[in-house]
Formats: C-alpha cells, structure tokens, sequence
C-alpha cells in the first residue's frame, strides 16, 4: 500500500517536472504547446545515447539531457514559436501537431522504433526495505531529484528578480513591457528553461515511462491534464495535480488493472464538473 | 409596400443561400465519377466519407469555434456501431443501420459536449482527446463484443434498401456513400444558411456579444456539437459498411489529426472545405505513401508547420483554382479575400 | 410610479477588492436615468451585474418586479433588458445586416430555425431594414463588420442593441471614442428612441448627461454616492469636489 503510495508520488513528481514548463509557457505566452513532449523525447534520446554509446556516466547525461533540450527549446522558440504567439489558438494547434509529428517520425528514421532503455548504475537497481515499505532506489533518485527542482523552482519564482519579473509579465504583458522588462528575453528564457526541464523529466523517465518514438504522442494526454487540471498561476496547481495524476494512475493500476487507464479519465471529468476552470485556478480570469 | 431598401436586403439575404454554378459542376463531376472513372471507385469512396467527416468537423471548426483533437470518437463510434448492427443481424438494411450509428454517435456527441463546451480552448483540447482515448480504451477491453486489438471480423454488407449488392469494386459503394454525402451536404448547406448557422458564426466571433443579444449560447455550443457528432458517426458508419470492418484504428489520434489537416488544406467555415481538403489529401497521400510508405506523418506534419508559418492564404496559393471557385460560390469569403488583399496593400 | 430596474444591496468583490459596494439603485419606467463617476468608480461592474456578465457576491437584481438575479444572460435580453458595450462587441466576419437580422430573428424566437434560410421572413425584412435605416448603416450593410470605419461600427453597437426591441436599455459609453463631428448620429438615434423604453446610461461626457438625463446617480468608490435631478446634483459640493478631486490627479 505505502509502496504504491511511493511510486505514486514518483511518477507525479516525474510528471511534474516534465509538465511544468508547459503550464508556465502557457500561463506566460497564452501558448498552446502540444509538441512539449517533444522536448522530453530529445532529453531522453540524449541519455540513452550518451550512457549507452559513449559510456557517459548516467548522472553526468542527466544536466546534459537538460541542456540540450533546453538548447533545441531556444532554437525552436527564436525560430518557429516567436510567429504564433499572437495568432489563434488552433494555428497553434495545428503548428504543434505538425511539429510533433514530425519530431516521431524524424525520431523514427533516426533511432529506430523500438523501445530503448539507458544502463543506469548499479546504485540505482533493485530496492530497500524502510520501516516495511519497499523504496525502489531508482524512484527514490526521482523523487529527490524532483523535489529539489520544485522547491528550487518555487524559490526561483518567488524569491528572485527573475522570478517577480516573470510574475509581473505573466500578470499583465504590456505594463511589464512598460516597466522596461524584456518581455521577449523573459520569453525565451522560461520555453528554453522548460524544454530543459522537460527533457531532464524525459531522462529521468526513460526507466520508467518507457521511450519510443511515439513518446510524444503516448504523454501527450497527461500534460494536458496535468496543465488543465493545476492550473497556470502557480506551480502548485500543476505539482498537486502532477501527484494527484500520478498516485491515481499507479494506484489505478494496479488495485484495477482492467480499468487502469479509466481512473484517472474518472478522476478528470468528476473535476472538471465540479471546477472547470481547473482546481487552482484564480477567482477571477481575465 | 416594399421599399427599394428592403428589397436589396431581401436579395442580399437570399443570395447567400443560391447555387452557384460551380457548385452544380462540382456536384455533377463527383455523380459523374460514378460512371466515367469506374477503375477509382476504391479511392473515391475514402474521399466520400473522409469528405463527410472533414464536413462535420468544420462545423466545430469553421462555424463554432471548436478546437476539437477527438473528433475520431465519433467516427469510431459510428463505425464500431454500423459493424456490429450488421454483424449481430440487429438492422440488415445498410441505410437504416446508417442513420442508427449516427444516432448512437449522436448521443455521444451529446453527453459529451457539456464536458466540452466547459472551460478554455485548452480544456476542449484535453477533453476532446480525452475522450477519444477513452472509447479506443473501452473497445480494446470489451474484446468479446468489438474483437478488441483485433478488429471487428466476420460482418456481412446485406445489400442496400435489399437491392445494390456491395460489390468488391466498390461501384455500388461510391454512389451510395456520394448519395449519402449529397444528401447530408444538402442538410448542412441548410443549417449554414439559416437563422441557426447565422447564430453560431456569432458565437464563434464573440460569444460576449452573441449572449448580449439573446442568443443562449450554450445550448448552441450543444446542438452544432450533436449534429457534427451525428455526421462524424455517419462517416465512420460508411467506413465499416465500404469495407465491412472495424479497428480500433478508427479513434486514433491520427485520424484527428489528420483531418484537422484535411479541412485546413481545403478551408474552413465554408462548407466546401471539408470536400476539396479530402480529394487532395487522398491524392496526396495517395502519391507520397508510396514514395515514403513508413515517413508519410512526417510530411503531413511538414504540411502543417509549413501552412501556419507561411500563412494558410499564400500556401493555398498552388491551389488557386479551388480557392477561386470557394470564393465564387460564397460571397462572404470573397469579400474576406478582398479585404485581405486591401490588407496587404 | 413603477419601477423597471431595481436593484437590492448590490454587491460585488473581487478577491479583497469591492468594485461595487451595496448598492440599492431604482430606475422608474420610461427613465432618463444617467450613471456618473469619476474612472474606476464601478459603472462598468455595475452594468455587467445587471446584464448578467458578472454574478454578484450578494444582493438581489429585480427587473419589473420579478427577481433576475440568477437567470443568464440571454433570458434578460428574452426579458426586455439589452445593454451595449463601451468598447465594441461585434461579429467581425457578419455583415450589419447579417448582424441586425440576427438580433432581430433572436428576438423572434427563430434562432433555432435551421430550415428556413435567414432572410425569408418578409415581415423581418421590413423591421430589419428600418433599423439599418435609421442608423444610417443601409449604405454599408453589405460591409464585412471588421473592415468598417469606427463610427460606424459604433452605430451598429447601438443599432443591433435596439433590434432586440429591449423595454430597459442599458448604454455604457454609447459615444466613447466617436469624434465631436460624428456623436450627432448616435445621440439623435439615442434621443429618438420610444418615451415608454427605460434608458439607463452611463457616460463621462457631461455634456450628453446633462442634455439627456431627467434623473442622474453617482457612483464613487462602488457605492452610491448622490443621487438627485440633474440640477441638484450639477450643483452638489460632494459632487463637484470628487470630480474636481479627479480633474486635479488627471492634469
């Protein structure tokens, strides 16, 4: 029971981090982003490549696996998603998709189709026993990791300059402009960030998610949960809703596994009957 | 008495609604088609209800405002329900069972557009590609009565009205699901033309507004909701009767997407879209599936980027020829092409 | 005397922040009654709470004696209350005779009518074009709405309000924005409307205020501040040192 509880909380914080740069894109630019999973992919590839191949240490692949998303995030923002952000909601839909699709089948041609895992160390297989709950080592890595990103990530937004700007632009883009704050700089700093953020997520959960060309697609549903349901105006909304998705979908199956994906489908339209506009959304939207 | 004012009013109104020639020409090429090209009737008949379905979705789309990424549940569902009515002997008569998959879908359509209909484009997004998964989800595990990863096997076409058999050809196939287009055609040309269709372009231009003026915009939303599902089911009705087969293939996130493409390629919110989108994806698919069988959503999504990044009027550009021809039969899209091109200068 | 609007301990907060503040207003039938105050006094909420944009925190809304405060938006107007925009709310891709017609057929009762094709009704023709007429909008009802020069399109914010044939008329703003040369048109067609139609308008110009209202209320704060005949409250200190308060921070 505990153990499901923890792998729960595992697979949350892992959604967590892959998702959140997602919420903060949108919430910032009004941007409806469904290749994000795209960004994970590229992360995850980057792991496997780098351990697999080039016998990089796991841990060492991990800060690359963010850089170099968040390098591809930077390029694709500067070069494809500036042009859509004041257009519609379905040019960006439709960009996206494109995008995704061909993220998969350019990732197909290059890696193949099969499913790839990255040798992790030693350390990190098999679990412990702690007070009588099972803790895989592996998603105890996870949860640290994660964990510390999220208390960083509050830190960031709350305590530091970059973070108060990136409130005020997110509150009200022309009067930040006004107050002499690069909006655009702020823009492609956060969708680099994000990206990165994503692809460190995607790295991470090669082992557990699972990575294959079609990633983008197969995760696409859960980001969007994660974002509808959290919320764009804080990174609380998407971390309790990460873990609520997370604890729900391993409890899910594994107590039913006939209905496995179904729990969380349920979950889903019971809160968006009960709160449209997502669990924490502000009282008043603009 | 009648004011000249008036009269140029009641001209106005009605000319929106008149058949243009090349409307006619269209319609009589694609009856034509049914003698003149009979080795194509296989291709012809997936552009029929791909058109069918690309209609519906610009419902949604063109009329509403809908972003919908699941518009596949309802194909899926009218698909899966025309097979198994056929294949449990429940309606033999193809036409009957037709109009009963699209019911089922319908109702679909119908529960499921509160859901929708709540929330932002992002939400209507989510739940509608939500949804989709979930019916695929549900006809993966009910496996004894949709044959789950499988498919549906074993259904028999009786013939339609007990006459034109299902011939392997496809013959009686494109003129039954060109008559069904037709006539579904006919209806949503209708709709788009009246009080009603009027209504719903407001909505979509500022539902604010469109509520300031009495218009329940809500119960609409659900309305043009229910009917693009009835349509959508109908399509994929055509689709398990025209091969006498169903797979879970039939709600993937694909067949959404691809048919966002389709009624992007051919334009939206004027009927027409929906038509010449499917004709030249078919053709296009058609082409580069056989140059690059396994890369082919790589082009597509190619397609996609390149359209919005361009912008959809100049990519359109190579397709001059329909677009003058949409924009003939439809006075409201010329005029928006004029102002576009006044824009530019 | 019978009252068209009431409103009963109006509230409406935001968060912390209360944009309209217990506010008890009465509009008689047939008014002339106008809403005034300095920016950010609340008018706009106000509006948006009587027309159903926005629900109140607390309070009651009657409309001709039968409590609105829970319908939506659309059974106000079916009720007889339409409102107009401050800043124009329109159909971009419809024609204003498109646009009129659909007011027009809503009002009707046709709007769920897919069958028939818009415009087949003669009897709405007739209505529809006397409307475009008396707007001066029959020259242009061919017009895409979005490519329209902005009097215009502001003619046509206040034409498609009157097609709803409303018994209570809620303007905000109706000339804002529409230079000095061209208010004639709107505050004529204003002017012209039937004495038994209650108008309740809200306005910064107090040239128009004082040229149209029989009965004007103040609105400072979200609350209701003074309330009065236009003579009495021109002449009202409170009155004057708010505004004259606003003139000083504006300059």
């Amino acid at each position: 029971m505990l153990t499901i509880l923890f792998d729960g909380v595992a697979y949350g914080m892992l959604l967590f981090v892959l998702a959140c740069g997602l919420s903060v894109t949108l919430g910032l630019m009004n941007l409806i982003n469904l290749a994000h999973g795209a960004f994970a992919m590229a992360g995850g590839y980057t792991t496997v490549v780098l351990v697999n191949s080039f016998g990089v240490p796991f841990f060492l692949s991990l800060p690359l696996a963010f850089l170099v998303a968040a390098v591809i995030g930077l390029v694709m923002e500067r070069a494809v998603y500036v042009h859509v952000y004041r257009k519609p909601h379905l040019e960006q839909v439709l960009l996206t998709i494109g995008l995704v699709f061909m993220a998969v089948a350019g990732t197909d041609y290059v890696m193949g189709t099969s499913q790839v895992f990255a040798n992790t160390p030693e350390v990190l297989h098999g679990q412990f026993q702690f007070f009588g709950v099972g803790i895989g080592r592996y998603r105890l890595l996870i949860i640290v990791v994660c964990g510390v990103l999220a208390i960083g990530l509050q830190y960031i937004l709350t305590r530091t300059r970059f973070g108060s700007r990136l409130r005020a632009a997110v509150d009200d883009q022309r009067v930040a402009q006004g107050l002499g704050i690069n909006v655009n700089g702020i823009f492609a700093l956060t969708f680099a960030f994000g990206s990165g953020l994503a692809g460190l997520g995607g790295a991470l959960g090669t082992e557990i998610l699972g990575l294959d060309p079609t990633f983008p697609l197969k995760y696409m549903i859960y980001f969007l949960i994660v974002v509808t349901v959290g919320g764009t105006s804080s990174i609380t909304g998407p971390f309790v809703a990460s873990l609520l998705l997370g604890i729900s979908d391993v409890a899910g199956k594994y107590y039913v596994p006939k209905l496995g994906a179904f729990v969380i489908y349920t979950i889903i339209i019971v809160v968006l009957i009960w709160r449209p506009q997502g669990l924490f959304s502000r009282a008043s939207a603009k | 008495m009648t004011s000249p004012l008036i009269r140029r009013a009641t001209e106005s109104m009605l000319s929106r609604a008149r058949w243009h020639p090349l409307e006619i020409i269209f319609w009589a090429g694609a009856f034509a088609a049914i003698w003149l090209l009979p080795t194509r009737h296989l291709i012809l008949t997936e552009i029929a209800w791909l058109a069918l379905f690309a209609l519906s979705l610009d419902f949604l789309v063109g009329y509403a405002g809908i972003i919908s990424l699941g518009h596949a549940a309802f194909f899926g569902v009218g698909a899966y329900a025309a097979a198994l009515l056929a294949k449990h002997e429940l309606i033999n008569e193809p036409v009957l069972a037709l109009f009963a998959a699209g019911l089922v879908a319908m109702a679909l359509g119908f529960v499921t557009s509160f859901l929708v209909l709540r929330g932002s484009d992002l939400t209507r997004i989510m739940v509608s590609l939500g949804v989709a998964l979930i019916l695929r989800e549900l006809a993966n595990q009910f496996g004894w009565l949709t044959g789950g990863a499988d498919g549906l096997q074993g259904v028999t076409m009786q013939p339609i009205l007990g006459t034109f058999r299902f011939d392997m050809f496809g013959h009686n196939g494109y003129a039954y699901c060109l008559v069904v287009l037709f006539v579904l055609f006919l209806v949503a040309r209708q709709i788009a033309n009246s009080p009603f269709g009027l209504s719903l372009v407001a909505i979509k231009n500022n539902p604010l507004r469109a509520a300031a003026i009495g218009i329940p915009v809500d119960r609409r939303l659900i309305v043009i909701y229910s009917i693009a599902a009835f349509y959508a089911g109908i399509a994929g009705g055509l689709l398990a009767q025209t091969t006498s087969f169903a797979s879970l293939d039939v709600f993937s996130f694909d067949r959404s997407a691809d048919l966002l493409l389709v009624l992007i390629i051919g334009g939206v919110g004027y009927l027409y879209g929906g038509l010449i989108g499917a004709i030249l994806f078919k053709v296009m698919q058609d082409y580069l599936s056989v140059l690059t069988p396994q890369y082919w959503p790589f082009w597509i999504g190619a397609l996609l980027v390149a359209m919005v990044l361009i912008g959809r009027d100049r990519i359109t550009g190579w397709t001059t020829p329909f677009r003058k021809l949409a924009a003939k039969l439809d006075w409201r899209a010329a005029r928006r092409d004029a102002a576009a091109a006044e824009d530019r200068r | 005397m019978t009252l068209a609007l009431e409103t009963i301990g109006l509230v409406k907060q935001f968060g912390g922040l209360t944009a309209t503040n217990d506010v008890s207003l009465k509009v008689e039938a047939g008014a002339r009654h106008a809403l005034i105050g300095p920016n950010g006094a609340g008018k706009t909420t106000l509006i948006n709470l009587l027309s159903g944009v926005l629900k109140p925190t607390s309070g009651r809304i009657l409309l001709e004696g039968d409590d609105i405060t829970g319908l939506p938006q659309h059974t106000r107007v079916h009720r007889g209350m339409v409102r107009t925009f401050q800043i124009n709310q329109l159909f971009g891709d419809l024609t204003p005779l498109e646009t009129v017609g659909l007011a027009v057929s809503e009002r009707n009762g046709d709007g769920m009518d897919w069958w028939r094709m818009a415009g087949s009704k003669p009897s709405l023709l007739e209505e529809i074009a006397s409307v475009l007429e008396r707007f001066k909008l029959a020259d242009v009802m061919n017009e895409r709405t979005a490519i329209l020069p902005y009097g215009k399109q502001r003619l046509l914010e206040i034409a498609v309000a009157i097609a709803a044939k409303p018994r209570v008329l809620l303007l905000d703003e109706p000339a804002a924005g529409v230079p000095e040369g061209e208010r004639h048109e709107i505050l004529a067609s204003i002017a012209a409307l039937p004495k038994d139609v209650t108008v309740l308008l809200i306005e910064h110009d107090m040239d128009i205020v004082f040229s149209f209202a029989e009965k004007i209320s103040v609105l400072v704060n979200g609350g209701l501040f003074v309330e009065g005949l236009p003579g009495d409250v021109a002449k009202d200190p409170r009155v004057k040192a708010v505004y004259l308060g606003e003139e000083v921070h504006g300059q």
